[in-house]
């Protein structure tokens, strides 16, 4: 495969996609409606390119994709299902793509309907009545839920400081402690990958604010003990926060709520379906318990006696928005209408198969590979190629590039960081058992490989190794002619 | 791989070489081997105060950030200059030349780091 260039680096100067009829009103003279200080210098450097060479360009660069429409896209704690086509249609439909969210509420009623109703359905989910959908992904709404949290103790004239989280956690997790001023401790968990309850009893006091859990955890295991967390941090009044990043291996089957947690996030682009891994949008809805409605984010979506639906901004103990408007709508609308296909009947199902696929592929897989946690897991697990890479001298990483000489996406590779030389795969509910079959056989051959393919992958693909480091420590974040 | 036994172990992977009042405190190879490609160290100015057990600075790699914690109490003296700049020191003697902070003033029991026996028996299992 031949390098390709950019889009500015093609064409040449008045090559044109279109043209323009000769102008048939009077010309405007600029200088008479655009100030002098507002104009350019000189004309943008836009890329002039033929129509041909144009669409070429695009469809090389997306057939360079190792995505979910050609491949199994098996990156652990991320949830890559399919895309449903029809989130796109109905999304696309002119009600719902024309309209503006400075309308008027009585000429949007069909837009705040979905909003309204995509509350109901992650309430009922989550197991906690409020529901507020403007985060516009997982992290915001970690820290919109953390500010709810911070709002419920002030209003009782609290100041807890500290945030637990397990060793397990998702980066976001203290991350988002951190940016709203708690201090954070780390949690060690056990070495079933699980929260000690023994080790987390004494760090229990009433300066902690919240506890922030992924359940099942970042290694794919199901915290059994979430009920008795649940009521040690409720003698305190803190609270439990659930990490919605791995809800789709309980999603309908088991709510948060009943287990006691009092706040969650969803991660609508991933256990909805809709599209992630290219930079969003996604959508990172909160749900919370009774005790914490007061404090959600406005403005808020009511549905009167009358049926019509309005937004409410009057909440006078509210943390105020988080974001402009009512959130990334057309996401939340594509995620309603995958939980309108599946239906209440069908979302358990999903789940069920999830946890099947992921076990059916450990099984697969866990001769060749250790599998530190066991030989059972949730929706996802984690592999430890330490042995690996003591007797062939091969990391995670090299299996990772290897397979994409294989064109397969690689598994999550060197998270949680708990384990060494993780390689972490979530084969979601939408493999068939020959695509799984298919990547366990890839995974074997490469570990039969010598050693020296592997550090030398890939070879395949447009480029090999990247300099990651060069990358991080020196970005070119923009490219100059 | 045996750690040298002129020094202490955390199990965060700091080791500390004392002598007297004074200190050198650097990452273990384990570490710099489980951190992978670093791309940034911050360091605290000379004569910051270190609490024995908290984080003093952070390392960051291409995957994710981690903290450096104080072996011992005392006080910042010197941080190694060259490597803040460049980090291959780290990784090719990480007990030597890559050496990070100097401190003085070192305080506190010991009994919570580990010899280099115990320190390779706690890094054999971590890595299962």
């Amino acid at each position: 495969m031949s390098e390709e260039k950019l889009i500015f680096e093609k064409g040449a100067p008045g090559r044109r996609a279109a043209t323009f009829p000769a102008l048939d009103v009077p010309a405007l003279d600029e200088a008479a409606w655009l100030p002098e200080a507002l104009r350019r210098g000189a004309p943008p450097d836009l890329p002039e390119v033929g129509e041909q060479d144009l669409v070429r360009h695009y469809t090389r660069l997306s057939q360079r994709n190792i995505g979910i429409d050609t491949q199994i896209y098996p990156l652990g704690s991320c949830t890559m299902k399919y895309n449903p086509k029809v989130n796109e249609d109905v999304a696309s439909r002119d009600g719902f793509r024309n309209v503006h969210p400075l309308q008027p509420d009585s000429t949007v009623q069909g837009a705040l309907a979905v909003l309204w109703e995509m509350e109901r359905w992650l309430a009922e989910i989550a197991g906690m009545p409020a529901v507020c959908l403007q985060p516009s992904a997982g992290a915001q709404g970690e820290l919109t839920a953390l500010l709810v949290c911070r709002a419920y103790h002030d209003s009782k004239g609290r100041r807890p400081r500290t945030v637990l989280v397990p060793d397990s956690s998702h980066g976001t997790n203290p991350a988002s402690a951190a940016f709203c001023g708690y201090r954070v401790e780390t949690v060690p968990s056990r070495a079933d990958g699980t929260v000690d309850l023994a080790d987390l009893r004494p760090r229990i006091t009433p300066d902690v604010a919240c506890l922030m859990m992924t359940n099942p955890n970042t290694v794919g295991v199901f915290e059994r003990d979430v009920r008795a967390i649940a009521d040690l941090l409720h003698d305190v009044d803190a609270q439990l926060y659930y990490d919605g990043a791995n809800l789709n291996a309980i999603c309908g089957v088991a709510r948060p709520g009943d287990m006691g947690c009092d706040m969650m996030h969803f991660n609508v682009h991933k256990t909805f379906s809709t599209p992630h891994g290219g930079g969003g949008p996604g959508a990172g809805p909160i749900a919370v318990k009774e005790h914490l409605r007061p404090f959600l984010p406005v403005p808020r979506v009511r549905r009167g006696s009358d049926g019509t639906f309005s937004l409410d901004h009057g909440e006078p103990l509210s943390i105020g928005r988080v974001r402009s408007h009512t959130g990334n709508f057309g996401i939340l609308l594509r995620g309603l209408v995958y939980l309108r296909s599946f239906g209440g009947d069908g979302l358990p199902e999903i789940a069920r198969r999830a946890v099947l696929n992921a076990n059916y592929l450990l099984s697969r897989l866990k001769g060749r590979f250790d599998a530190p946690y066991g030989a059972r897991c949730m929706h996802e697990f984690v592999l430890s190629l330490s042995r690996q890479k003591r007797e062939r001298g091969v990391s995670a990483l090299d299996y990772a590039k290897r397979l994409a000489d294989y064109g397969y996406h690689a598994p999550t590779v060197y998270f949680p960081l708990i384990v060494p030389e993780a390689l972490m795969v979530e084969p979601v509910e939408t493999e068939a058992k020959e695509t799984l079959d298919a990547l366990a056989e890839v995974l074997g051959a490469i570990d039969a490989e010598d050693p020296s393919a592997l550090h030398a992958a890939p070879v395949n693909t447009p480029v090999g190794r990247l300099d990651e480091v060069g990358a991080a420590r020196n970005p070119v974040l923009r490219w100059k002619r | 791989m045996s750690s040298p036994q002129d020094r202490l172990y955390t199990r965060t992977h700091e080791w500390i070489r004392i002598e007297g009042g004074r200190a050198s405190v650097g990452l273990t190879a384990f570490a710099v081997e489980a951190i992978k490609d670093i791309v940034f160290i911050e360091l605290p100015a000379p004569g910051r105060a270190l609490e024995a057990g908290k984080p003093f600075g952070v390392v960051e790699s291409v995957k994710a950030v981690f903290d450096l914690n104080a072996p011992l109490a005392g006080v910042v003296a010197e941080t190694n200059k060259a490597v803040e700049s460049d980090f291959s020191a780290l990784a090719s003697d990480p007990y030597g030349a890559g050496w990070l902070l100097r401190i003085e003033g070192v305080a506190g029991g010991r009994e919570g780091l580990l010899d280099a026996a115990a320190y390779d028996r706690f890094c054999a299992e971590e890595r299962h």
